[in-house]
Order: C-alpha cells, then structure tokens, then sequence
C-alpha cells in the first residue's frame, strides 16, 4: 500500500501543480508579455513595418535590448550584461517589481539603472552605489526583481540592467557592429482584432525580418513548455506507480502463497472459484483505493513545494489551490493500477483446488495460470501503460515507445534477477563457508527478493541514475575550464580602430591571443542569381528562413583553423582584386540549411556593396569549443577595405587574471564586451542542476517505492525468516551466524540490483550521449562505486530493520506454531 | 550410570490476557545416559513445553535444568546454542529442513556452524544420508523429497553432531503407518549404535512403549514415570 501512497503522491502532486500552474499562467497572461503585443527586430524598423506599426493605434514603448560590459567602480567589478533601455510606459500589464519599491520612478528624470537582485548581493553591490555602462555612469536606483515579459531562466545569459532610453546614446555602445535589438512594445483597446493584427504582421513577415508576440502567443508558449515540463515528470512519476504495481502484485503473491490453505478449505466447503478472487480481490482493491486516497493527500501536500522548484523556469506567481480533479484521476489511477496488477496473482486464486487442503506440498501459484491468461493479463497491462502515457503525452506514438522502453527494461532487469537467481544457486555448490553459502541460497530461495527488488529498485536506480550521468556527461562536456589550449575569454565588439589597442593590453599583460578574427556583417542577396526575396515567398523552398533573411557575420582568413576540417572542395586562402567570383568556404550546417551544393554562387550585400562569390569549399567546425565560429569564411583580398569588427579568443591563466583584464579593458574601451567563459559555463552548470534536480526530485519517488516494495516484500516472508532463523539457532547457531547470513543477502541483494540499475543507466547515458548530443561519454567510475555503496547501505539497512527482533523470538514459540 | 538431563522443579508459565497460565508445573526427572524416554500426554499437557525447555529453546519460569553436566539457566542465548550444537540433535514433526538446500547440505548444517571443514562435513553427511537410506538423493532440494524421506534427512541431520541427546517432536506424527515404522526403527537403531539418549515427545503410545521409560504428563504435571518401578534408580520425581 505504501508503494501505491507514494506513486499516487508523486503523480497527484505533479497534475496538481500542473493545474495551479497553468490557471496562474491565464490568470496572470497579460503580464507574461507585459504588453498585448512585442515586436523585435535586429536593425531599426523598416519604414513599411513602421507604417503598419503607426497604423495599429494604441500606446506604444520601446525598448533598445544589447549586451554590454558594466563595470561597477566601488567595488571594481565588471560583468557582461543585457542592457535593456526602455522609454514610455512599459510594462503595461504588471509592474516592475524592485527593492525599494518603485525605483523605476527614478529613471524617468535621473540618469539611473537597476539592476538585477541576484547580481547585485552576488557582487555585494548596493542601492546608491554607480554603474558604469559605454561611457555613461548611472546611479543604481533599486535592485530589480521581476519584470514582466523576462523570462526568468535567461539570467543565467548575464544580469538585466534597465537605463532609460534617452541616454543610450551617450554611452556610445549603439554604433555599427554592435548586436542591438529594436523592440517596441503596444497595448491595445479592449476590443481590437488581434487575430487580424497577427494575420497581417505574419504577412509582413514573409518579406520583412521582424519578430512578434501577442500575449496569446506567449501565453501558448508558456502553456506549451508546462506541458511538455508536466508531461516529462508526470511520466516520470508514473514509473514510480507502476513500480507499486509490481509492488503490489509481489505482496499479494505473498500473501496469497499464505493462503492457499485457506482458499482451499473455502473451496471444500462450497465457496465458487470466482467468489474466493473476489474476497481477495476486494480486499486489494480497498488497500488499493486506501493507498490512492492518502497518496493523493501527500500529493497535494507535496504540490506545495514543487513551485520552490521551478519558480526560476516560469514567469509567473504560483498561486496554489487543491485540484480536486487530479485528486480524483490519482485515487482512480491508483485504484485501477492496484487491481490490475493484483489480478495477476489473483487470478491464481481461482485455480486452487480444494485438494490442497489434503496435500502438503508448496503450490506455484505462477504455474497454475494458463499461459493464454499470462499473456492476457500482459497485454492488458500494456494498454494501461501505454493509454495512460498516450493521455499524458497526447500523441501515440512516444506513448507506444515509453511502454516498449519501459518493458525492454523490465526484462533486461528480468534477465538479470534469473541470471543472478542462477549464478548464486551454482555458487551455494562451491566449498564456500556456510554463511556465504546460505546467504547465497536466499538469493533464490521460495519467496526471495530477488526478481522484485531487482525490477523496482533497479528501474528507479536506472533513472535517477541515467539522469545524473547524462548531466555529469554534459557538464563535463561544457566544462572548457580544465581544458588546456583553450581559451577563457572572448571579447567582441572590439571595432577596428579600437583594436590594435585591445592586443597591445592583452600582450602587455602577458596573455596568449588564440583568434584575433576580424568580422563583416552582410546579408544575402541571391543564391545561384536567385533573389532571396523571391525565394522567401516561394511556398515549396528548401531553404530554411532563418538561413535566407539572417545577418551574416563572416570572417576573412589565408588558413583553415584547427578546429575546422575541410570536408569538401578546395581551400583558397587569398585572391587579388575582385575581377571574379570570390571564393568562400561554407560551413556544413549552413550547407544543409542553405540546401547548397559545391560551386553554388552567392551574391552578398556587403553593407550596400554587393559581392559575388561561390562555394569553393566546404568545412565542419567544432562548435563545442569556445571560439568564434563562422559560416562563411572569404579570402583574403577582397573584405580588408569593408566595415568591421573583431572577436578575440584569449586564454588567461586564472579567474584574478580574467577579471582584472577585463577591467583594464572595459576602462579603456567601454562598448568592448568580454564573454568570460568560465563565468558562463558556471551558469549553464547552475541551470542545468536546477533542471535536472527537478527530475530527480520526481525520480526520487522510484527510488523510495523501491524501497517500500523490499520493506513489503522483506515484511511478508518475515515469518518464513522467523521460522529460517529459530531453525538455525535450534541447530546451535550463533547470533552473529544468522546476521552474517542476512547481510551477505542483503549486500548482495544491494549490490545486484544497483549494480544491474547503473549498468542500465550507464548504456542510456551512452546512448544518449551517442545519439542526442553526440558527444562521448565516460563513466565516472568514482561516482558509480559510490553509488552502489550508497544504494546498497540502503538495501541493507531496510533489509536489517525488517527483520530486526527476529534474534529474540525464543524458539519454542516458532516450533509449536508449526506444530499447532 | 550417569544422568545427562536433570531437571528440578522445573515450572513454566505463560501471559494468556490478564491471566498466567502454569504450562509446566513443578516437574522434577533425571534421564541417564543412553537410555530413551517417551513423553506422552493428551494435547495441551504441557509435553512440546517441556522438551523445549529440557533442549534449551526456552527459558524457565523457575527451576533448574541441567543438560551433560552444563547448567542451562545462567546461559545467554548464544553460549545454549553452543551446548546444542554440540551436544543435542533434534527431529521435529514436520521436518523443519531449510528449503534453499539440499539434503546433503542440510545434513552438513550443524557441523559446518562450528566452522568444520567442508571437505570432511560433506563426506561425513553422504555417510549418513546413505545411513538413512538416502545415498542417492543427496543433491535433491526438500520439496523433491516425500514426507518420510525429509524425516530421514532430519534425522541424518541430528545424528551428524554425534549428539549425546537428541530430542524428538512427534517423529512420525506426519507420516503413514509404514514410513512411521521406519522411522521409528531408524531412530531407535541409531540411539543404541551411537549411544544417544533419546527423549521423544508423542502421542503415539505404542511408539511410547518401545522406549525404555514413559513419562506421562497432565495439566502440566507428571501424572506417571514408568521409571518409577521399572527404574528407580534413574528418576527423583
């Protein structure tokens, strides 16, 4: 039963939540976006889009969103950050949430910023103190805690400082090169067409590149990634359930096994095979229905805490409520998981005959069942699973996979209980001393352990198990820190005049430059004297969108680097003049997305100059260095004389070093912005342990049914343990021969099934590291061995409580039970 | 001869609710060395009480029992299954053999709990399964085995220890007639080969008078010692 509880609580607790907190997401819609309408753009609005913008009516503020270094003079810190200069009276739906309260107030007339909460005590940086952002000092007015229409998750990118809009151009930061982004948000009467207002800016986007969100849109979004966040853990918390479905039919089997005597003395004395099911099978089923009501009230219990979890990932409050009707689907579910898996044994029942009340020997209550009704009872078991996974995921096809995966688990733990069922039989046969041999007889003795524990321990170790590796795998992945020849910071934005001066610093201080890359932005015009605005409205183009109407930031370089390879064609380094066709190296991914084949030509408008080129080459870069990457490569000769940039890859020794560079830097050229990898990378880690510590909080719940299941499973052969024990001591064992006994069971028990879970976990990991991410992955052979220490000492102790007081059973008591 | 089991105002008594309950109720006998004594009586005399606390398996209300010279009441649990396994064998009604093994290994039980060497215990054990009739079914698990075989493995198994006593609990009281009969003659064969003293609790008193004495107990009392004009010598009580 309390495997159910604990099935019941983690789904009851994760539909409830899901509920709360899709009702707070409509409550508070509005302030998702904080206007009825966001449009962005990657350069100023086009004189079209600004006319139909003029045309909508309604109130109007707009934002200027980039990234750059702020430096915080008291205390000498520097930090790249999204600087966010707004104008108007944004937010329209919410309100700014800050410390003190209504600090926005200030930067309507004062040259002030705020800046993010989290940050600012990280830094130890206080209201009052000064920020300095280009070459413009603001006073900090307040630390901001919550805006409408900021996601929350993205701090992890840098801190969001606001400043108003009016001294954005003093700092000097919003010159050519420099990635800003042009937003303006609206708000509407009561009653305007959004639908149509959405219709006619989708039109305009096939020629133009903007980007909108309505707040119907945002508020999709957000109900989507609730689904899909929901849907994950519900799945999760289901394996826990089904676990006390196994739970529950290997108790019963149990308990069953006990009365057989009973069931057939029922029969001798008239009882029909049916009615005797039934008396046990109401019984299951009101343990059942008990088990899913106090789940479902520890799940509404658990809800509560669940928002601490995730609040980072969504933008709204959570306001809590009880969800009756999740209450209600927990207590069926669980009540119908609780019947259908005590069916299995159950249905045994009816196959006792009366005769066993004048036989004595054990009956197989598996044996007695008709292969046809096995396979029966699987198939339905089946479709629970995979109707339910298919009702939580809304489509098929992943639900016919959850419940294949699942079983092809089930029966690798299957496999595994019977070979260690196997191995252990033939081990008791070697001259090993009497406890091991004992203790490894227990191991398969009638009634062990061993499949079910194997089986629910087992998953729920595969799980949490896969999760943490997979993470570990990609942290490590991430984790450029410890990786020799690669660099730490990358400084961007470094225009062309500023840059001879950015190396002379990093020279001076003695720091090794590994890319000093100099950047041109451009756009295509036309692929193979195709117009690219001709190719955006054709409806069967193979070209992907983003590919077509992006802004180019291409390079020009004599040599491949070495984290590039040429895959195809041939690598031109340099040409003369621009007589003919330049040509270029293209990356493989741009290729596909281009849909471009070697010796395509491309036309590009080089900041007004339009520059023909073709695909002399093709390259794969790795993308998982940190270093400036680039989709087109030209050569040298031709894009010396053009606008440009740079991004300087450098590699300095220590985090002292990185920061004080940085300073000396941003000092001297206030619009350069320093990525300090490191910085970031500890973000990432930081999110990546926050998304992954939800899962693992709900995986948990395998783990602790697991448990419950062995307490169970350890709780009905008590008395056969008792009886086992009392036998041994009759025989003259001693105390510690019998605890010997049963920790060699236990530990082995322990052994085998996280053993057999992280092996399983080990080859998802190296799946998923194979298939999704595509990287390699290293068990962590430190972290296994502790995980198996861990899990084991828990089987052990939960083995040890179950069959405490056994010592002190005097003997007698046991004999003449037997005899009576 | 020399008395292997003393027992002295030996009283047990048992919380029933509210009430005590005298199981066994003042019982004084010597047993002396290789000899047999049955136990009879009708059910709830207190008969299965007090073999298991002449064995050890229980603890006294009040008296004394003395067990090859070795007092039984100063020692704790550990130290009384010392004595048994080395000086007492059992054979209960319903075998009480250890499902998970083999008849050859569960014969080898009591000596391989002292430590003894697999090699020699096993070779030991085969000499009494085969002893016992059963040589060629030592590899078979219990519930291979029918109802008077298991009996034979129990027995082959209290004589492995060379016991000086070996108590048995209505030996034949789950078997047919003619199984019983075996058994009873594979009992009574070892315990005049070996020497063992054998004290039998039964109902059976046709069993109960092969013995060389008969106690017989009611309430909780002894109710008739046959010792008591065949062997005066042996008894006091």
């Amino acid at each position: 039963m309390a495997a159910i509880i604990v099935g019941i609580a983690a789904m009851v607790a994760i539909t409830s939540f899901r509920q709360n907190l899709t009702k707070s997401v409509n409550a508070q819609a509005k302030e998702l976006l904080g206007a009825d309408l966001e449009v962005t753009s990657h350069r100023p609005f086009e004189p079209e889009l600004r006319e139909v913008l003029d045309s909508l009516g309604g109130q109007e503020s707009t934002v200027l969103r980039f990234p750059s270094m702020a430096y915080y003079p008291e205390t000498g810190a520097t930090r790249l950050s999204r600087i966010r200069a707004f104008e108007g009276d944004f937010p329209f739906y919410g309100e700014f949430e800050t410390i003190p309260e209504q600090a926005e107030k200030r930067l309507q007339d004062e040259t002030a910023a705020l800046v993010d909460q989290s940050f600012m005590s990280q830094y130890q940086i206080s209201t009052g103190d000064s920020v300095k952002i280009g070459t413009v000092t603001y006073v900090i007015a307040g630390a901001l805690v919550k805006v409408p229409g900021e996601n929350p998750g993205s701090s992890f990118l840098g801190p969001a400082i606001y400043i108003p809009k009016r001294t954005a151009e003093n700092t000097g930061l919003l010159q050519r090169g420099s990635q800003i982004d042009y937003v303006s948000y609206f708000k509407f009467p009561e009653n305007t067409d959004m639908k149509a207002m959405e219709d006619q800016l989708g039109d305009l986007q096939e020629t133009m590149n903007f980007g909108f969100d309505t707040v119907r849109e945002r508020q999709e979004e957000v109900a989507e990634a609730i689904t899909y966040l929901s849907n994950f853990l519900n799945m999760i918390g289901f394996i826990a359930l089904l676990l006390g479905g196994i739970g529950v039919a290997s108790s019963i089997f149990v308990y069953i096994r006990h009365k057989v005597n009973t069931v057939a003395v029922l029969r001798c004395v008239g009882v029909s095979s049916n009615q005797a099911m039934l008396i046990y099978l109401i019984q299951a089923a009101s343990m059942g229905f008990l088990g899913s009501l106090m789940g479902a009230i520890l799940g509404s219990v658990i809800q509560v805490y669940l928002p601490a979890l995730v609040q980072d990932f969504f933008p709204v409050d959570i306001e809590m409520f009880v969800s009756w009707s999740s209450i209600a689907f927990g207590i069926l579910t669980g009540l119908l998981i609780s019947i259908l898996f005590a069916l299995i044994p159950l249905l045994a029942v009816r196959k006792i005959s009366p005769l066993y009340t004048l036989r004595t020997a054990a009956v197989n209550l598996t044996k007695l069942l008709p292969n046809s009704t096995k396979g029966i009872l699987a198939l339905l078991v089946c479709v629970f699973i995979t109707s339910y996974a298919w009702l939580m995921l809304g489509e098929f096809l992943p639900a016919l996979f959850f419940t294949l995966g699942l079983g092809f688990c089930l029966v690798v733990l299957t496999a595994f209980a019977k070979l260690i069922m196997k191995l252990s039989r033939s081990f008791t046969k070697t001259g090993l001393k009497y406890e091991w041999r004992q203790g490894l007889a227990n191991l398969y003795r009638p009634n062990n352990q061993t499949t079910t524990l194997l089986l629910t321990f087992g998953l729920g170790v595969t799980m949490i198990s896969a999760i943490f590796l997979t993470q570990d795998m990609i942290l490590n992945q991430i984790d450029f820190g410890d990786q020799d020849g690669l660099p730490n910071i990358a400084l961007f934005d470094v225009q062309y005049d500023q840059n001879e001066g950015v190396n002379q610093i990093i020279r001076k201080n003695g720091f090794k430059i590994v890319q000093n890359a100099p950047i041109v932005t451009m756009r295509l015009e036309a692929i193979n004297s195709r117009d690219i605005s001709e190719i955006l409205i054709d409806t069967s183009r193979t070209q992907r969108r983003w590919a077509l109407s992006r802004e180019y930031r291409s390079t020009y370089r004599d040599t491949l680097l070495e984290n590039e390879t040429l895959t195809e064609g041939k690598w031109i380094g340099s040409i003369k003049g621009l007589d003919q066709a330049v040509p270029v190296s293209v990356e493989n991914a741009i290729m596909e997305d281009l849909d471009l084949s070697l010796g395509d030509t491309l036309t590009w408008d080089v900041q007004g100059i339009p520059i023909q080129s073709y695909i002399a080459s093709t390259r794969e870069a790795d993308w998982d260095q940190p270093q400036p990457n680039f989709f087109v490569v030209f050569p040298k000769g031709v894009l010396e004389a053009a606008p440009q940039f740079f991004a300087t890859t450098i590699i300095v020794p220590s985090q002292e070093a990185s920061m004080a560079l940085q300073r000396e830097i941003v000092q001297a050229y206030p619009n350069v912005s320093a990525i300090d990898i490191g910085q970031i990378i500890n973000s990432v880690k930081e999110l990546i342990g926050k998304i992954t510590f939800v899962i693992q909080f709900i995986g948990f719940f395998s783990i602790i049914t697991g448990l419950i299941v062995l307490a169970g499973t350890t709780a009905t052969s008590r008395f056969q343990r008792i009886r086992e024990t009392v036998l041994l001591r009759t025989l003259g064992a001693q105390k510690k021969q019998v605890v010997k006994i049963q920790v060699i069971e236990y530990v082995l028990l322990g052994i085998m099934a996280s053993l057999t879970g992280l092996i399983l976990s080990v080859g998802t990991s190296v799946a998923i590291g194979y298939f999704y991410f595509e990287i390699e992955f290293i068990p962590d052979f430190i972290i296994i061995g502790a995980e198996i220490a861990i899990l084991t000492l828990l089987v052990l102790i939960i083995g040890l409580i179950n069959t405490r007081g056994i010592h002190h059973k005097p003997p007698l008591e046991v004999l003449r039970a037997e005899v009576s | 001869m020399t008395n292997i089991l003393e027992v002295k105002d030996l009283t047990r008594q048992f919380k029933s609710g509210s009430k005590l309950l005298t199981v066994v109720n003042h019982i004084n006998f010597n047993v002396s060395e290789g000899t047999s004594c049955a136990i009879v009586g009708p059910s709830g005399s207190g008969k299965t009480t007090l073999l298991g606390l002449c064995a050890g398996l229980d603890r006294p209300t009040s008296g004394q029992i003395t067990l090859n010279g070795v007092s039984l009441n100063p020692l704790n649990e550990d130290e009384r299954a010392k004595v048994r396994n080395k000086h007492v064998g059992f054979v209960f009604q319903t075998f009480q053999l250890v499902p998970t093994l083999t008849a050859l290994e569960n014969v080898m039980v009591p000596l391989e709990l002292r430590g003894e060497k697999t090699k020699e215990v096993r070779k030991h054990a085969a000499e009494l399964l085969s002893d016992v009739g059963l040589g060629d079914r030592g590899h078979h698990y219990p519930t291979q085995l029918s109802g008077g075989e298991q009996q034979r493995v129990a027995i082959a198994r209290a004589f492995i220890n060379q016991p000086k006593i070996l108590f048995a609990d209505e030996p034949t009281g789950n078997l047919d007639t003619d199984t019983g009969e075996h058994i009873e003659q594979l009992i009574f064969d070892l315990n005049q080969k070996k020497g063992t003293t054998l004290i039998m609790v039964t109902h059976d008193l046709e069993l109960a008078s092969k013995c060389d004495r008969i106690i017989r107990l009611r309430n909780g009392k002894v109710d008739e010692d046959s010792a008591a004009n065949t062997q005066p010598q042996a008894i006091s009580g």
